[in-house]
């Protein structure tokens, strides 16, 4: 018992990771149905950014507050400067030019930073929590709890305010949206602001227990992105099943089969779900597209 | 990309018959992953070569003559790795070439090399390199079964019979993994539980709560570098584990200590070099003044922890350097056959003693078996 107990946790923590970095590629999705590649980075920029300004004095919480400002406000510089001239261009080129971003964030940040591998202190101590037999470290309730908060911030954003409809808007018909008077450039902007400011709070969490350098976004990237198609892209809902859900196929997999073949475990899931359902678990139905 | 690190003077003054040195310069050439997926070692030994290079030049050069260091960073990348080992014969005209961070750019590098007839030191951990011994190969790291070996005959001092295994899915963790199992039956040792992680993976509390529960496991041994072994440490003490954790000398670096947690850390074991325990060797240890040297310039330059990584480069051009000494020559066939003979040199790995069956020249007796205590290095006797 205490055994599925600790394989539980271990899922979780390793989920909550996922669905964090999940969430942060609904937004820009949402906005522009481009899958941004460089989500990755975000996460990167979060921890390598708040492990700088930790050892050059800052205290944590200000280092991590502006990690997660810096990396929105590149966010805005990437929309600005990469994807707003290519305004127009079909959604492939644009998820190309992400890619771009990624490579070229990450050969900036091998430059500013350096290419060694970092950490900071966990928030709340290493002592681990004993929970019937099993153990989970504070680090992460706090990863649990920052997916879930960006969770219910983004669903309300979505369904509760006329800016989150904006966004839906803007995703469903651009020029419909602008005709009504959404000022779209506006919602590109903030979308990649958001969506580059909770990839950064992913990093910022997460950082005590996975470590970061230079180069662990795509790692990032990936798993969050499978997760992200799992649950149906763009659907925060789907994005933190579908992280959760990697996490614990992968932990229970390792646990009771062979760690070997845990990776192989949660993508034959993903490719039998999508296979099944191909919007994945909560994604809408794309016939309004002609 | 390319450095060239001697002024022209002396080498105008040389062309001008103004000195007397037979030659105007050593060109040496490097390859080396200071980018790409091995740049954490890669990086490193760069900044070594560079640092050495310009230190000997300062102080005169090698018999009056100075080095021209080539350097290239092929990234990790095998291919680029061999196009610039051939621009380094062919183009650049070296004397000979220190590199190949990895096993997959070393044996590129080492065809090309071969085929030239120009003396190569190899930088990485694979045996296939100097096994069947290539005339003009050479390579300065212990060998990850040298490593294994180590750690079971540690294991082997305690009375421990079973053990748990939990290795890292790159390459060098993979590789390790299979020096370890193919060797473990030399010291009555069995593997009781066989666990993997991928280098990317954030918690591995499934793996070692198998590995915990597996019948009669006394010791537990990770081989593995980068992240994983500090996720590993961590989750170990998370779990409350008792039993002995063994590290790979993937990890032996101030660097573990830091990102595991000194708590978590301690009592950790691995096989490491003297670099990590400079300031604990005794006084007549004759890697002493090698390993405190190298220490103090290479931290007090770039301001960064040497590591063991960074002493296989250094190592790699104290070998160079004393066969050119030795030789009283830089020709390419001069400085092959004065390797070969390179008897007692202490680097920051080892004491060399290279034959002509045997062109790594290390021993177990390289290895020190270091222990985490109250979060810093300390030689287990």
């Amino acid at each position: 018992m205490s055994e599925l107990l600790q394989f539980l946790f271990s899922g979780l923590t390793v989920g909550a990771v996922y669905a964090l970095v999940a969430l942060g590629f609904t937004i820009i999705y949402n906005a522009s149905d481009v899958v941004n590649f460089a989500q990755g980075e975000f996460v990167m920029l979060g921890g390598m950014v708040t492990w700088f300004g930790h050892a050059a004095g800052l205290p944590l919480p200000l280092a991590a507050l502006v990690a997660i400002l810096a990396t929105a406000a590149l966010g805005v510089a990437i929309n600005k400067l990469a994807i707003e001239p290519a305004r127009g261009a079909p959604v492939v080129s644009l998820i190309i030019i992400t890619i771009g971003a990624s490579v070229f964030l990450q050969g900036a940040a091998q430059l500013v930073f350096d290419k060694q591998i970092h950490s900071f202190p966990a928030f709340s101590g290493d002592t681990p929590l004993r929970i019937g037999g099993a153990t989970i470290q504070p680090q992460s309730l706090w990863v649990i709890g920052g997916a879930l908060v960006v969770f219910a911030g983004l669903w309300l954003f979505f369904t509760r305010t006329l800016l989150g409809r904006a966004v839906l808007a803007t995703s469903n018909n651009r020029l419909a949206a602008q005709l009504v008077g959404i000022n779209t450039n506006f919602v590109m902007t903030l979308s990649f602001a958001l969506s580059a400011g909770i990839g950064a709070l992913a990093g910022v969490l997460a950082t005590p227990i996975t470590l970061t350098a230079y180069n662990v976004g795509i790692g990032f990237a990936l798993k969050g992105f499978a997760g992200a198609m799992l649950g149906g892209m763009g659907n925060p809902k789907g994005a933190l099943a579908g992280g959760f859900l990697i996490g614990l196929i992968e932990a229970l997999t390792a646990g009771y089969l062979s760690s070997t073949y845990k990776e192989a475990a949660a993508f034959v899931v993903i490719l039998l779900v999508l296979f099944f359902m191909p919007q994945g678990l909560f994604g809408r139905k794309s016939t309004e597209r002609v | 990309m390319k450095k060239t690190l001697t002024t022209t003077v002396p080498a105008a003054l040389v062309a001008l018959g103004l000195a007397s040195a037979a030659s105007a310069e050593i060109r040496l050439g490097a390859s080396v992953s200071a980018t790409g997926p091995a740049a954490f070692l890669g990086d490193p030994e760069a900044k070594t070569l560079e640092m050495l290079v310009e230190e000997l030049n300062a102080k005169g050069g090698i018999n009056g003559e100075e080095i021209a260091l080539v350097l290239y960073d092929d990234g990790g990348d095998a291919n680029k790795a061999r196009t610039f080992a051939t621009r380094l014969i062919e183009d650049d005209e070296v004397q000979a070439i220190i590199g190949g961070t990895t096993t997959g750019t070393s044996m590129s590098i080492l065809s090309v090399a071969e085929d030239a007839e120009i003396p190569f030191i190899s930088l990485a951990g694979a045996i296939d390199i100097i096994q069947p011994v290539k005339p003009f190969t050479f390579k300065t790291p212990h060998t990850d079964r040298m490593a294994c070996q180590k750690i079971f005959e540690d294991m082997q001092k305690s009375g421990i019979q079973k053990i748990g295994m939990i290795s890292g899915t790159d390459g060098f963790g993979a590789s390790m993994q299979a020096q370890c199992k193919d060797v473990v039956g030399e010291y009555g040792i069995e593997i009781a539980a066989d666990e993997t992680y991928d280098p990317k993976d954030a918690d591995m509390t499934a793996q070692l709560t198998k590995i915990r529960n597996a019948d009669g496991v006394q010791a537990v041994l990770n081989p593995g570098f980068g992240q994983g072994p500090s996720i590993v440490t961590r989750n170990y003490r998370q779990l409350g584990i008792e039993l002995p954790l063994y590290q790979s000398h993937g990890v032996a670096s101030d660097g573990f200590i830091e990102l595991a947690g000194k708590e978590a850390a301690e009592g950790v074991r691995l096989p490491g070099t003297a670099l990590l325990v400079a300031d604990l060797l005794a006084e007549d240890d004759p890697q002493k003044p090698v390993v405190t040297a190298y220490k103090a310039a290479y931290e007090g330059k770039f301001n960064e922890p040497v590591g063991t990584f960074g002493g296989y480069a250094h190592d790699g051009f104290a070998l160079l350097v004393d066969a050119v000494t030795r030789a009283g020559s830089a020709e390419p066939a001069a400085i092959r056959d004065a390797l070969e003979q390179t008897a007692g040199l202490a680097g920051t790995t080892g004491i060399y003693a290279m034959s002509p069956d045997n062109h790594l020249g290390l021993d177990l007796s390289a290895f020190r078996m270091l222990e985490v205590k109250d979060g810093r290095w300390s030689i287990v006797e």
